[in-house]
């Protein structure tokens, strides 16, 4: 779409194979990350981030899964289309992920030092004492006390918050373009996620990278990202910069999710939760997805399913009535 | 900053060991029946490593003035009704029994890893590469590896070719079975993610974390190929005489069992003790390595 932009997705929709068929695991699903930006993906469990995120490398299982339509476009190239070999040098090299828990992402077997000049000797062919000199100067990087020694030590000497440290190093080893941070901090305690969040946003400005942060901690996101992609049921709601959507949400789930949202101060009243629960992606629902738990449902919505209505140059809204009266209300 | 478990303690909860491997290591030294089994095997190997310094006897030397004389001080397992000493060819037994055990243990292994990991990761192989191994399996070991020394002809590589192939089934599912697993793990994930092609996923990130079963395995098998070896020896076309091995000493003594006893006694002694021994260590490599008792 526009100049700026690294990666262009349009319209990504992904099945999964179940017994009773395809189901529709993310439909329609579009949007740009800008090079250098800062783009949150918040929702719940199953709203589909997470296999957003995966698709964007086309890395879900073979055979399970696939893509019904839409592109990812980055640097000329459709990647849902790419040869496998091309998509290998991408991966790690151009964008790169850090997955939510630490304590699995690492190869038990391999020293630290292993598992980063690996991403190294991949894509850049670098030597072995070049890769270690390297390793440490990325463990000092993402700030691993010691990393002289650390650099020959087997993950399970680590910690949670050193090993997704470790896994950060790993992502950032290639300079990427894009590093997509898949829950970063989610399996963390809350002091190293506020560490963790730091480096990456440090890191981000340091290496002029973009980041693609997916989680469902609307804190996280607020802190974080620039720009903000609420997902639901496999569908993007509301794409607003975050000082919008915290401020002016549009959609009525985003209003849901900042209600839901304790506060500091206001005491110990009972904390809101939207009604009901999120759907099956292959249950029947007339219209909008959103519209058996809307307090604000009105008959259209159900007539038919809401477009991502813009209703300003980066505010984005899936409801029908909410963007049918953008700019009178 | 949650700095990780800088172990100091006397009591050496966590060792300060530098690397993983050492720490199973220092497990498997203060395991028990390890430690036995383990000094049973090197005994044995070693006896047989250095049969000719230990002896000094030709195996095959006949005397038939001496025939079927009894454990004496000369001939502390006696002699054989060729008049040849039992003690010298139950060490030269030990070494062709035993390389025989080690060589389709490494082999089997080698190869039922290859097949576990390639059919666990290529899910089209998966169907074809099982069948196959289940057609195997569905016959008992020995009487497979009976077909194949007798189709090959009696001789040592076929006998370990023959058992090779025997095993090679329950190697293979092991490590499919664990492959499996492992490959659905995260790490193997952010193998791909940073771009691992799969050959290299296979055989740098999921058959090391597949493997710890098969070595287990392996020593049982090692176990079974000698007690194997000597059941094809005994019963002609395993190892062919006057080359002395455990299972083919048997054989030879069997039609004197009543007076000379001593000439099956041995061997028979050489094999159970190798079993004994090889077990054990299988046990303790087991216990070490067996991923539910393992801490973090």
């Amino acid at each position: 779409m526009t100049a700026s932009s690294l990666v262009s997705i349009e319209d990504l929709t992904v099945q999964f194979r179940t017994d009773r068929g395809w189901t529709t695991a993310i439909e329609g699903v579009s949007f740009d990350v800008a090079e250098g930006d800062c783009v949150g993906v918040v929702g719940e469990s199953g709203s589909g981030k997470s296999v957003t995120a995966l698709s964007m490398l086309r890395l879900h299982a073979r055979g399970t899964s696939r893509f019904a339509r839409g592109s990812v476009r980055y640097g000329g190239q459709d990647l849902l289309r790419a040869p496998e070999r091309t998509l290998r040098q991408i991966r790690g090299r151009d964008i790169a992920m850090v997955f939510q828990d630490p304590m699995s992402s690492l190869n038990p077997v391999l020293t630290i030092c292993d598992q980063i000049s690996e991403t190294l000797c991949l894509h850049q062919g670098v030597s072995r004492a070049a890769a270690r000199q390297r390793a440490i100067e990325l463990l000092d990087l993402v700030r691993i006390p010691d990393a002289s020694r650390r650099v020959d030590e087997y993950p399970h000497r680590l910690s949670g918050g050193m090993r997704q440290r470790v896994m950060i190093a790993i992502a950032i080893a290639c300079r990427p373009r894009l590093l997509i941070a898949d829950e970063p901090t989610t399996a963390l305690d809350v002091t190293i996620q506020a560490q963790i969040l730091e480096l990456l946003r440090d890191l981000r400005a340091e290496l002029g990278m973009a980041v693609m942060l997916i989680s469902h901690d609307l804190g996280v996101i607020a802190e974080f990202a620039r720009r903000v992609i609420v997902m639901y049921a496999g569908r993007i709601v509301e794409d607003a910069p975050v000082d919008v959507l915290f401020r002016a949400p549009r959609h009525p789930y985003t209003e849901g999710l900042m209600a839901s949202m304790p506060a500091l101060e206001g005491g110990a009243g009972r904390l809101y939760a939207i009604p009901g629960r999120i759907p099956d992606a292959d249950e029947p629902i007339a219209g909008c997805r959103f519209g058996p738990r809307c307090a604000h449902v009105e008959a259209i919505c159900q007539a038919a399913a809401p477009e991502l209505v813009a209703i300003g140059a980066t505010h984005r809204v899936r409801c029908t009535p909410r963007t049918r009266t953008s700019g009178t209300s | 900053m949650t700095e990780i478990a800088l172990a100091t303690g006397p009591a050496g909860g966590a060792v300060l060991a530098p690397r993983r491997r050492f720490i199973a290591l220092r497990r498997l030294a203060a395991h028990r029946s390890f430690q036995i089994g383990l000094c049973l095997v090197l005994l044995l190997a070693v006896a047989a490593i250095f049969a000719p310094v230990i002896t000094g006897i030709d195996p095959s030397a006949m005397k038939v003035r001496l025939r079927f004389k009894p454990p004496s001080e000369a001939f502390p397992f006696g002699t054989d009704s060729f008049g040849r000493d039992v003690l010298t060819r139950v060490l030269y037994g030990a070494r062709v029994s035993l390389w025989i055990g080690l060589v389709v243990a490494v082999m089997s292994g080698v190869c039922g890893a290859v097949i576990g990991v390639l059919a666990a990761q290529f899910r089209r192989l998966d169907a074809p590469l099982m069948r196959l191994m289940d057609a195997l399996m569905s016959f008992p070991a020995i009487l497979l590896a009976l077909g194949i020394t007798a189709a090959l002809g009696p001789r040592m590589e076929s006998v370990i070719i023959a058992l090779t192939v025997a095993y090679v089934p329950a190697g293979a599912r092991i490590v499919r079975a664990s492959a499996l697993v492992v490959r659905e793990l995260d790490y193997v994930q952010a193998a791909r993610i940073a771009g691992a092609s799969d050959l290299r996923i296979m055989f740098r990130h999921i058959l090391p974390n597949s493997v710890s079963p098969l070595l287990v395995q392996m020593t049982f098998v090692f176990a079974y190929s000698i007690l194997a070896e000597a059941a094809l020896s005994f019963l002609g076309v395993g190892v062919q005489p006057p080359t002395a091995s455990w299972g083919n000493i048997i054989a030879e003594g069997r039609d004197y069992a009543t007076e000379a006893w001593w000439v099956m006694l041995f061997p028979g002694l050489g094999i159970s003790l190798a079993a004994l021994g090889l077990n054990l260590l299988g046990d303790g490599l087991r216990d070490v390595l067996d991923p539910r008792l393992k801490s973090g």
